[in-house]
């Protein structure tokens, strides 16, 4: 088994396969910021008809459309134009609010919202940097959390320390979370989308089994499965005052950012992992050490997901945790890393984006009644049309990337065969 | 069947792949269509194949405009092509591919294998191909499915023929073979339509020559003319075919290579127990037909085949066992046979593709930061020294032409201080300005003293480049010659016969 990653396979068969699973995923992670702009736009069109269509209003008036048709669209109008109001004001700005401070309460809820998504969405977007698909988001939240919360209520440290050490704890239990993925895949080829999705549940069941252990996780004299509150000295703190939920973890996050990009821009090792990214079989003869670039990456990409978990614990849910502690960050950070067309900024952007739907969500919901599942829905959509470059090319009639090129008929074919595969 | 492309003009955005292209084939005339990598041959070719609509400009058979909307509608008016890449499949039958999108059946919708069996034999009889229906493709040597390629179009009743570069994958014999195969065809009134960059085959099969530069055609020529004629024709410019080299200057032996063996990853000896030395100041090229191990072998000398046996010494050091970086830093640069997969990384840039295999240390990292300016610099100055020619050094390496992108491999390979310079298949695929370039490269670097590997299937480059010549088939070495041995022996030597003088050459 083990000279099949070491030795790029002589086999045509062989090679077909992985070159094609590489060239899809290159595709639908390299596409243009267009096609992520336009992908965010057409789901909230169609999103805008889910909601008229499930409108109350839109469906009353729809039963008399060709008496008086104007009443149909006012109703459709005000369906969508209230449900997107409400979510631009439970995001972005609440325009009733008495005073400013009040008022850009939401913006603040988009940010912490935003922080874990941003996160681990750089850590997703590393991975598919490289060439790897890290599905194992909520394993590597879930082992980072518990080792900084654990840090954080069961070790007693001065103020400061204490936070710097359980971030760092933290960091290392996703790192090594990660590893096992590059390792595993190093030394015995095994594929990482089968060995992360596999280690979610190992992690999953570690640490309802930790938090079930009483002097593990679990709180002292208590029956649930939940560990105790952290210690103050342990928790970021807040950033603009009690009055908002904001906290220091949003500056970790940017600090996260900037450090991807110098890593990914800047720095030998990131050219390395792009170049493996690329191209491992011209990586390896130019005599690059393929196997250990999976593993650094997957530990560095298992670290920045596991500051998503940190971010959880000492940052928004700081009474303590279960083992839904993740919330389906993990997943929800492949859509990021997708939109952000794995650029550090372009997740950046994205995080704050779905962190904007989040907390916009909930708005939507308690004002116009719309059900919080449309922007489940919406997101899902953007998914779809970033894996989908050329339905969107055709929708705006945008240029096929590489017509210009000098075209020969076996380049032909590969294109419209990974066409077929990227749909 | 008399086929005329009349003001046939196709346009990819700003650019003119064709250029108002007239052609007129004779029903039974070999018309050679020539011209550099990038001239425009293959597009007119799709653009007659219905797979490009032109712009502007006519098809017409027997004087009768033709609409193509599509490689059907050709297939229909009697074109067939036969590609440069083998669009066949290769675990089906020969029988099988040569119904494949036209298959027939009986009651039931069961495949009429045997009518299918009845027409490749009837073809293959009809010219002595000599090709059993019911082999599998996989298992058939590559001009062998050459032939079932132009069955397949025969099958159609083409009447048209277009070889696109047949000759690439070929070895002397089987092209010899191929040529008195379109003489055959033309015969019994086939027009043929040949591609090819290689003016020898031109001078040798066609009856007429239209030479294509940057998508027009720049001239006509007869067989007669000279190879710097229809070379000049070509480029645009007179070039050297012949590739001038003084007497080898031999410095000692740098490279020994004894008993090595290499396996490959499904347990096959691909190189067998081969033995040789490389004298610092000479060429030492390895000749052989596509797949008899040579391609092993140099990668075997990179460290990048896992089981190898024997000893690999340069300088009286080791190399064998060592990781790729360690022979990278021992002086070895090596140029891959397969430019895009193994050579660059297309989506890099040409400055990151020109540091690719210096990326741990000096002088393009410093305390693990890219040092950006710096190769900045690098890239215009081997830009400018190796007359890359491309927008910028940030432009991508992918969309350089391929004689640009091996520019940008051998200005990378040559720029390290090298103690053996290995380059496998260094010109394939690249236009004859291209190839002169390439070469002068090679023996230059020889000339300074380093000891030189060039693997390659083509002969006409084994013997310009080669102060001694090893010939590989099935994993071994048949012999060692002197660079001057005739092609016949050398021809002979490639299927695995024993040249007489093989030892006086050791």
């Amino acid at each position: 088994m083990s000279d099949k990653t070491n030795t790029p396979p002589v086999g045509p068969a062989s090679k077909d396969g992985s070159e094609r699973w590489n060239q899809t995923l290159r595709d639908i992670t390299g596409g243009s910021a267009m096609i992520s702009i336009l992908a965010v736009f057409v789901a909230l069109v169609v999103g805008a008809i889910l909601i008229a269509f499930t409108n109350e209003g839109v469906q009353e008036t729809a039963g008399y459309f060709f008496s008086r048709p104007t009443d149909l669209l006012q109703a459709v109008w005000d369906a969508v134009a209230g449900a997107y109001s409400a979510l631009f004001q439970g995001a972005i700005y609440n325009f009733r609010a008495d005073n400013f401070l009040t008022a850009i309460r939401p913006l603040t809820e988009t940010l912490t919202f935003a922080t874990p998504l941003i996160a681990a969405g750089l850590g997703v977007g590393l991975a598919f940097r490289v060439g790897m698909f890290n599905i194992g988001g909520r394993g590597q939240m879930l082992i980072a959390a518990g080792a900084a919360g654990w840090v954080a209520f069961a070790v007693e440290l001065p103020a400061g320390i204490h936070l710097i050490v359980a971030i760092l704890a933290g960091l290392l239990g996703g790192a090594i979370w990660g590893g096992i993925v590059g390792l595993l895949k190093a030394r015995t080829g095994a594929h990482e989308v089968i060995v992360t999705i596999m280690l979610n549940f190992v992690a999953l069941y570690l640490i309802q089994f930790l938090l079930r252990t009483p002097g593990a996780l679990q709180a002292p004299g208590s029956n649930n499965p939940k560990t105790p509150a952290m210690l103050p000295t342990a928790v970021f703190p807040d950033l603009f005052g009690p009055r908002y939920n904001l906290h220091a973890g949003f500056l970790t996050v940017i600090a996260a950012t900037i450090f991807v990009w110098w890593l990914l821009d800047r720095s030998n090792l990131g050219f390395q992992f792009r170049a493996v990214g690329q191209n491992p079989n011209a990586a390896r003869v130019a005599g690059i050490n393929v196997k250990n670039v999976y593993m650094y990456a997957m530990a560095i990409s298992g670290a920045l997901v596991g500051l998503a978990g940190v971010n959880q614990v000492l940052g928004t849910l700081t009474s303590g945790f279960s083992s839904g502690i993740d919330a389906g960050i993990g997943f929800d950070a492949i859509t990021v890393a997708l939109l952000g067309r794995s650029r550090p900024w372009g997740i950046f952007a994205a995080g704050i984006l779905f962190g904007a739907f989040k907390a916009g969500g909930f708005a939507m919901q308690a004002a116009e009644g719309v059900p919080i599942d449309i922007v489940v829905v919406v997101q899902a959509l953007i998914v779809l049309f970033i894996a989908a470059p050329p339905l969107v090319r055709a929708m705006f009639h945008l240029p096929t990337p590489g017509t210009t090129r000098k075209p020969r008929i076996h380049s032909v074919k590969v294109r419209t065969s990974n066409e077929v595969v990227a749909k | 069947m008399k086929l005329e492309l009349r003001g046939i003009t196709k346009r990819f955005g700003a650019l003119v792949a064709n250029n108002n292209i007239s052609l007129t084939v004779e029903s039974g005339e070999i018309h050679a269509l020539l011209g550099e990598n990038g001239a425009g041959k293959s597009t007119l070719m799709n653009v007659l194949y219905g797979l490009y609509i032109a712009e502007e400009g006519e098809i017409l058979l027997d004087d009768v405009v033709q609409k193509f909307a599509g490689p059907g509608d050709a297939m229909n008016a009697g074109i067939g092509m036969v590609h440069q890449h083998f669009m066949l499949v290769p675990v089906f039958t020969v029988a099988e591919n040569v119904v494949l999108g036209h298959e027939q059946t009986t009651f039931g919708g069961r495949l009429d294998l045997s009518a299918a069996r009845a027409k490749v034999r009837e073809i293959s009889d009809r010219f002595g191909f000599d090709i059993d229906p019911d082999a599998l493709i996989e298992d058939l040597p590559v001009g062998v499915q050459q032939r079932v390629e132009i069955i397949k179009a025969l099958s159609q009743d083409a009447k048209v023929l277009v070889f696109d570069e047949p000759t690439a994958v070929l070895t002397p014999q089987e092209t010899d073979e191929l040529m008195t195969i379109m003489r055959q065809l033309a015969a019994s009134g086939t027009s043929i339509v040949f591609i090819t960059h290689k003016l020898r085959e031109v001078r040798a099969v066609a009856d007429r020559i239209t030479v294509i530069r940057l998508g027009t055609v720049v001239g006509e020529a007869s067989p007669t003319a000279t190879n710097a004629e229809l070379a000049s024709l070509m480029v645009g410019r007179a070039v050297e075919l012949t590739v001038h080299k003084n007497a080898p200057e031999l410095r000692g032996t740098a490279l020994a290579v004894k008993n090595l063996s290499v396996i490959d990853s499904r347990n096959q000896i691909v190189v067998n127990n081969v033995s040789f030395d490389v004298q610092a100041g000479e060429v030492l090229a390895i000749a052989g037909v596509q797949g008899n191990g040579q391609t092993e072998l140099t990668e075997a000398l990179l460290g990048l085949q896992q089981h190898v046996t024997g000893s690999i010494e340069l300088d009286g050091k080791p190399l064998r066992g060592y990781s790729v970086r360690h022979i990278l830093d021992s002086g070895v640069g090596f140029v891959p046979e397969d430019r895009t997969e193994d050579g660059l990384i297309a989506d890099f840039s040409i400055a990151e593709n020109l540091m690719l295999d210096r990326s741990s240390g000096a002088p393009f990292v410093k305390a693990g930061n890219l040092q950006l300016g710096f190769r900045a610099k690098f890239a215009a100055e081997k830009i400018h020294e190796f007359d890359i020619r491309s927008q910028g050094s940030e432009m991508e390496a992918g969309r350089l032409s391929g004689g640009n992108q091996q520019k940008v491999v051998l200005a990378r390979e040559l720029s390290r201080d090298l103690r053996l310079f290995v380059a496998a298949q260094p010109t394939r695929g690249l236009d004859v300005g291209s190839i002169e370039f390439v070469h002068t490269r090679i023996i230059e670097t020889r000339d300074s003293g380093i000891p030189v590997i060039v693997v390659s299937t083509e002969l006409d480059e084994v013997v310009a480049l080669a102060d001694r010549i090893a010939v590989m088939y099935r994993g071994e070495i048949v012999g060692i010659v002197p660079g001057n041995t005739p092609r016949a022996t050398l021809g002979l030597m490639m299927v695995g016969e024993h040249a007489p003088a093989t030892e006086a050459a050791l």
